[in-house]
């Protein structure tokens, strides 16, 4: 809510003539979230400070969030979590996309270099100090570091700790920014402007097209050579990926170097704000193991000789598109119990643009897999890929009779995380999984245990194999069974002793 | 007059050509809704009701309408010419599917007064010649007519038996829900008589023997009626003296029953048929060899005479020999009769090579009570609110009566094993090992939950009101439920969402005690209970007994295995794993201590409580949600004061925006005191504490009629047996017509929330089932928070005038509907619960509850 700005130039109240703002009047502006301030708390020929107030108003910064709250709807369920964030926040205190506002609007002029009264000093750097005193900064007071340094600026965050009566829950993820430097008013203006919603990485409005224009201008002469360019835009740009990767292709245009904008980090941008630092497993490592697994499961599936399958927790889609590539599967089935997974699924098979008799061999259902569906009984196969480690363990015997006792196809196909396998990923600390919803992960011995008695209860018999590199000491990074049916009945149903029929 | 006699449940097709008066007939003698002409359905598909060629598409649309009729159970009347084989086979079957009888109703009418009556009508315009192929078409249908599957074919002939004719109405056989019993059900006899006797003699019934001592007939003092399942012949040793016996009762109208299996065979043996003599039917038919002729026709007779099923008492009771599901209820049809003799197979056998039976009771949902046998089990068990009471007693089990409506099991046991089974008789997983004891059957429950029973749009009516859950609220709840929930046996009731009170207009307060007390004033209620409202987190506890080890394999019993859950306000285990089981642990101790046990009569209780401190289940909630606000807070308000005192300072006129600030400065002071009252340390169990407020229920009962004076008063015990882990709940009886209890009260909630206290909640007196004078429910609870513990939810400053004045425009009406539907359908759950309710019927409402907490409702309410 709050930036000053101070320079120790002589005259040091020069500074009222570039950012045409008066030292001795209180100046208000009206914004959509509040109002703006600009005061002078010293203003004489030796250091002159201009401070931006920005006082949000609470309910039409509510107001302005359109989106009703209500839990669980839809998306991640949050069931015992709080939806109040959005009248409980930071906002009113901390800098971020809303100051930047206020910032352009107030000091329109002075980001663009202008002064009609001053136009000599507008274009000569001169000693400043910028202070943030309450900056959200995502990704650690070091980042501020990485940010502002290569643009001259001499930078101290000093962190805000979350409660000074609890001093061991640490620090916030508050700053105190102050940055001292020589550089002409509008390179220092314009490094808040883009910078502050950066590090602070919410939006309060919808990121459109234009914010592209928006940030190429404000980013002139600076931002094409800046080294956390990547970073800078994918943030500014709320990661949404398309945008990110027109303006990073527009910044390498105005470099000239030929270098390509790093591929990888955009790709690696998350889809829905998660993140980018929780990443377990390095991405690399992940992928191919992901792609090894679908690859294991196919020919699973192609041996089982099955044409009608279901893919039960079948989530974003990705083992039904490999599945609809092979024509020999005449119906296909994912389920899924989050009705979003499922619309992600239809995206990435574009179900509505495939013709009629392509379509008609997928089918998307919402199912969980904790009660029985007589949709899914009469199938040759069903795929359970990494499914069954995201279900409670009470709650395993329930799949199984859904599964194995009521849909009761020829085969199932089964992987799981190996556990024994975790000591492999450097990044994951010990006794950690692989996900956080995975409510548990199995040693080879547990897998073939469940198996085994899955099977024996349900009348399967049950191969086991690995996925992914064999390691001697821990086995391969995926487990993976394979059930063939092999009674007729679901469980011991007692049967007519004497049926005379 | 003529008397046209037609099952109340029929698909009449009327038969005749045009001019016959078809029409006519079908509007003196039905509803305009039960008669669906072929003619209104040509102009339905065609605006034409004379288009002969939108007669396919017509008869598809009447076929389908018909088939939704039938279904519901509705008589139906098809008014068309039906003249033509293939129209009526199109009849005869949507009949069949859905399992009623196909009747047929012709009109023969002189041809010459049919020309007439069709030259009459301006749109006919076929033919004299027409007329005459349908008439040579009609005389041709009128023989074939049975052959076709009509089970009644009533001819009418001429103009004046039509007039003359009336329709009457006859039940079906199976049809007997005038009698209501009390009934003695009995399971599969098989022979053994001397089993019989003893049961029936157990079960309070006087034998009449002839002059050689056979039984012949018995009677029960209290009048009561007894019901066999069938299967009362073969493998046994006397079968002959069986039906003696059962014959006799059902002569004499004391008893009634169903033909099984085996009688069906033995029928066709006696009958000549060509049947392969196996499964006991040989012992049968040497013990028929003794007997006189006369005898052995009686039984021809009575076995032929034997209806599939029976529907008793209103609908709520079905007896069928191998069971009957839902849908095949009072119909009549062959595969209804199969299925009630033989139930449903897969068409696969088993390694004994015995046909593998399709277990239609786990997927039963009907409402009505089903008593069968046919399947030997070593104890009987409810499963969806059907039992099979064949208890095994020819292979040397039992033999089962089960006591309707008391449903009460008596068994005697075999004197021996008269016949080896063909396979062995296992226990049931899940059930009890040993033979069948007296009394009351378990409930067996593990046999899933089918989406069916809980997904789409569904509409509920719950004994308290009727909801209906969108089929997206169903969607996000099958999420939840099936991702985080417990176990659904563990889970018999969610917590409803909690009204506040009515917005305050007191300087200052969003909500206040006024309010609060003033709304259940108004409606009616004089005495209310003001309970703290407990910094914590909702928790549920549902705790048996005695403890069971978690790895042990199931446990007979009403939830599964397991000896308890702690579960939150969305049903997640609330710690999960080891913490929630020591939790338990002492929670068992503390009701045993208490002696709950015994005074409840129960082996389970089911707690409503909240579990403190909150830090201890949102700690970080509040580590990244409340505190961060405060830091953010304390970092930038005094630079921003510090920047104003330099300006003001200067004479710049920033006073107002200062003393602004400084408000600001102070408020955010107090929304952190205000998060920091719910941290207290907490290291595993040490320092949570549990603060019960409601015993919902145990064995066989919902407490939600007792007041909450009983309520708190059983909470006061559990805290007098383990004060350190029950938190005790502070409370003010408040008589509403006493301005001074209200004042009173008023004071107390000042005290409270002005120490830091987050408010109190006000319940009606009487408890949780309370009603208002119009006998609707009353909301259970209002919430009056504190006005310190609101900055936490409004946020820091909302107690600004200009905030609070806009606060005050919030609307709690839809927050109040769904608290008040929730509610009610806890209510139920804990209904059906107590009644011993099959799994589907429980969860389908607890589902419910989790569906309307999808409603977008303003979370700060």
């Amino acid at each position: 809510m709050l930036i000053t700005v101070t320079t120790t130039h002589q005259p040091a109240t020069d500074l009222g003539y570039l950012l045409v703002k008066h030292p001795d009047r209180v100046h208000t502006f009206g914004m959509p979230t509040g109002t703006a301030y600009v005061v002078y708390p010293e203003a004489d020929t030796e250091r002159c400070t201009a401070a931006l107030l920005l006082d949000i108003d609470p309910l039409a910064l509510s107001g302005a969030r359109t989106r009703r709250g209500g839990s669980g709807r839809g998306g991640n369920p949050t069931p015992d979590g709080f939806t109040l964030g959005q009248y409980v926040n930071d906002r009113s205190y901390a800098a971020s996309s809303l100051l930047s506002s206020a910032l352009s609007t107030v000091f329109r002029s002075a980001l663009r270099g202008n002064s009609k009264d001053r136009p000599e000093l507008a274009a000569t750097a001169i000693p400043l100090e910028l202070r943030v005193p309450a900056l959200r900064c995502r990704g650690g007071a070091e980042l501020t570091e990485k940010l502002f340094a290569p643009l001259g600026w001499t930078v101290t965050a000093v962190p805000i700790p979350l409660d000074p009566s609890r001093p061991d829950w640490g620090d916030s993820r508050y700053v105190d920014l102050t940055l001292t430097g020589t550089l002409r008013l509008a390179d220092a203006l314009n490094h808040l402007y883009v910078l502050l919603p950066v590090l602070d990485d919410a939006k309060h409005y919808w990121v459109a097209p234009d914010e592209i224009d928006k940030l190429l201008r404000a980013g002139a002469g600076w931002l094409a050579e800046h080294p956390e360019r990547g970073l800078i835009t994918r943030r500014y740009l709320a990661h949404r990926r398309a945008l990110a990767g027109a303006a990073l292709a527009r910044l390498a245009e105005q470099r000239l170097a030929d270098e390509p904008a790093d591929p990888d980090s955009i790709v690696e941008a998350p889809d829905c704000g998660a993140d980018e630092e929780a990443g377990l497993p390095a991405t690399v490592d992940r992928q191919p193991l992901a792609a090894l697994r679908r690859a294991a499961v196919l020919a699973a599936l192609d041996s089982s000789g099955a044409t009608r399958v279901l893919d039960l927790g079948c989530g974003g889609g990705a083992l039904l598109t490999d599945l609809v590539k092979n024509r020999r599967y005449t119906e296909i089935v994912g389920t899924d119990v989050s009705s979003r997974s499922l619309t992600v699924a239809e995206r990435r098979l574009r179900l509505d643009r495939l013709p009629p008799r392509q379509r008609e061999r997928i089918k998307l259902w919402q199912s969980a897999l904790t009660y029985q569906d007589d949709r899914l009984r009469g199938y040759d196969a069903a795929v359970l890929m990494e499914v069954v480690e995201h279900l409670d363990p009470p709650r395993l015997p329930a799949l199984e009779a859904a599964v194995f006792g009521h849909a009761r196809p020829e085969t199932v196909v089964v992987t799981t995380p190996n556990v024994e396998y975790n000591v492999r990923y450097p990044g994951l600390a010990a006794g950690a999984f692989r996900h956080t919803d995975h409510r548990f992960e199995w040693t080879r011995a547990e897998f073939a245990d469940w198996t085994g008695a899955v099977g024996a209860h349900y009348g399967y018999a049950v191969t086991i194999s690995g996925v992914g590199a064999d390691d001697p000491e821990v086995g391969s990074p995926t487990q993976l069974a394979v059930f063939t049916r092999t009674a007729p009945n679901p469980t011991p149903q007692p049967t007519d002793l004497g049926d005379a029929r | 007059m003529s008397t046209l006699d037609i099952p109340e449940l029929a698909l009449v097709a009327l038969v005749g050509v045009s001019g016959s008066g078809k029409s006519t007939f079908a509007r003196r003698h039905f509803a305009p809704s039960q008669v669906l002409s072929s003619d209104t359905f040509r102009a339905m598909v065609a605006d034409d009701e004379n288009d002969q060629s939108a007669s396919g598409d017509a008869f598809d649309v009447l076929h389908y309408v018909a088939g939704k009729r039938l279904r519901a159970g509705r008589l139906t009347v098809v008014d068309a010419t039906n003249l033509q084989q293939h129209a009526r086979a199109g009849l005869v079957t949507v009949a069949r599917e859905h399992d009623v009888l196909p009747v047929a109703i012709v009109l023969d009418v002189p041809e010459p007064l049919c020309w007439e009556r069709t030259q009459a009508r301006p749109d006919r315009t076929f033919a004299r010649q027409v007329l005459g192929r349908m008439q040579r078409d009609l005389r041709r249908s009128v023989g074939r007519l049975e052959r076709e599957g009509f089970r009644k074919v009533h001819v009418l002939r001429g103009v004046e038996e039509i007039e003359a004719a009336e329709i009457g109405y006859e039940k079906l056989f199976n049809d007997r829900k005038e009698l209501t019993g009390p009934f003695d059900i009995v399971g599969d006899v098989h022979g053994c008589r001397a089993e019989l006797e003893a049961l029936l003699l157990r079960l309070g019934w006087t034998l009449h023997r002839d002059e050689d001592g056979r039984p012949v007939n018995a009677t029960h003092p209290e009048g009561r009626t007894a019901i066999f399942v069938g299967d009362l012949v073969d493998r046994g040793p006397d079968s002959p003296g069986v039906l003696r016996l059962v014959m006799g009762m059902v002569g004499a109208g004391t008893a009634l029953c169903v033909p099984g299996n085996h009688e069906q065979k033995l029928l066709r043996k006696l009958r000549g048929r060509n049947v392969t003599v196996s499964h006991g039917l040989a012992e049968t038919l040497a013990q028929l060899d003794g007997e006189e002729p006369g005898f052995v026709a009686e039984i021809s007779a009575f076995v032929d005479g034997l209806v599939s099923h029976y529907v008793l008492d209103g609908g709520r009771l079905v007896v069928a020999h191998a069971g009957l599901k839902a849908e095949y209820q009072g119909r009549a049809s062959g595969r209804v009769r199969a299925f009630a003799l033989f139930g449903e197979t897969t068409g696969e056998t088993d390694e004994y090579g015995l046909p593998v039976r399709y277990p239609w009771a786990r997927d039963y949902r009907g409402s009505a009570t089903v008593v069968y046998g046919h399947t030997p089990t070593p104890a009987p068990e409810w499963v969806n609110n059907t039992i099979c009471i064949d208890t095994g007693c020819v292979f040397g089990g039992t033999l089962t009566a089960l006591r309707y409506p008391s449903r009460e099991l008596v068994s005697v046991p075999a004197a021996k094993e008269y016949y080896p089974p063909a396979r062995p008789l296992a226990a049931t997983p899940g059930g009890p090992a040993s033979a069948a004891p007296d009394g009351a059957a378990g409930t067996r429950d593990d046999l899933g939950l089918d989406l069916r029973d809980v997904t789409g749009r569904r509409h509920l009516d719950y004994g308290y009101g009727t909801v209906t859950v969108p089929a997206e609220n169903a969607a996000a709840a099958l999420e939840v439920m099936s991702r985080f929930a417990v176990d659904p046996r563990w889970l018999p009731w969610l917590p409803p969402t909690m009204a506040p009170c009515s917005t305050s207009t007191v300087d200052g307060f969003l909500e206040h005690p006024a309010q609060a007390l003033e709304d259940y004033r108004r409606a009616g209620v004089d005495r209310v209970v003001c309970e703290e409202k407990h910094m914590g987190s909702r928790a549920v506890v549902l705790v048996r007994r005695d403890e069971v080890d978690p790895a042990a394999p199931a446990a007979a019993g009403r939830f599964g295995p397991g000896d308890g859950v702690v579960y939150t306000r969305t049903g997640r285990p609330f710690f999960g794993g080891a913490l929630d089981r020591a939790l338990l642990a002492r929670v068992r101790a503390a009701i045993g201590s208490a002696g709950l046990w015994a005074e409840l009569d129960t082996d389970w209780l089911l707690l409503d409580c909240e579990l403190l401190p909150w830090s201890a289940k949102a700690g970080a909630l509040i580590r990244e949600q409340y505190a961060p606000v405060g830091a953010a807070g304390r970092a930038a308000l005094p630079a921003v004061l510090d920047v104003l005192a330099g300006a003001a300072g200067r004479d710049l006129p920033v006073a107002d925006l200062r003393a602004r600030m400084a408000r600001r400065a102070t408020d955010l002071d107090r929304y952190t005191e205000a998060y920091r009252s719910y941290v207290r340390p907490t290291d595993g169990l040490a320092g949570v504490t549990l603060a019960p407020f409601a015993v919902l229920a145990s064995e066989g009962a919902s407490h939600a009629g007792r007041d909450h004076g009983w309520h708190l008063a059983l909470a006061d015990r559990l805290h007098a047996a383990d004060p350190e882990l029950f938190t005790p709940t502070r409370r003010r009886v408040v008589d509403l017509a006493d301005e001074a209890a209200v004042a009173a009260a008023t004071d107390w909630w000042l005290e409270l929330t002005g120490s830091g206290g987050e408010g109190m909640v006000v319940k009606p007196y009487a408890g949780l089932g309370a009603r208002d004078a119009e006998g609707r429910l009353l909301q259970p609870g209002v919430k009056c928070r504190g006005r310190e513990y609101l900055r936490i939810i409004y946020g820091p400053e909302y107690a600004e005038p200009d905030q609070l004045a806009a606060l005050r425009h919030r609307s709690l009406g839809r927050k109040r509907g769904l608290a008040l539907r929730e509610h009610g359908l806890g209510l139920a759950a804990l209904d059906r619960l107590a009644e011993g309710a099959p799994l589907w019927r429980r969860h389908e409402l607890v589902f419910a509850i989790l569906a309307c907490e999808s409603e977008p409702v303003d979370p700060r309410l």
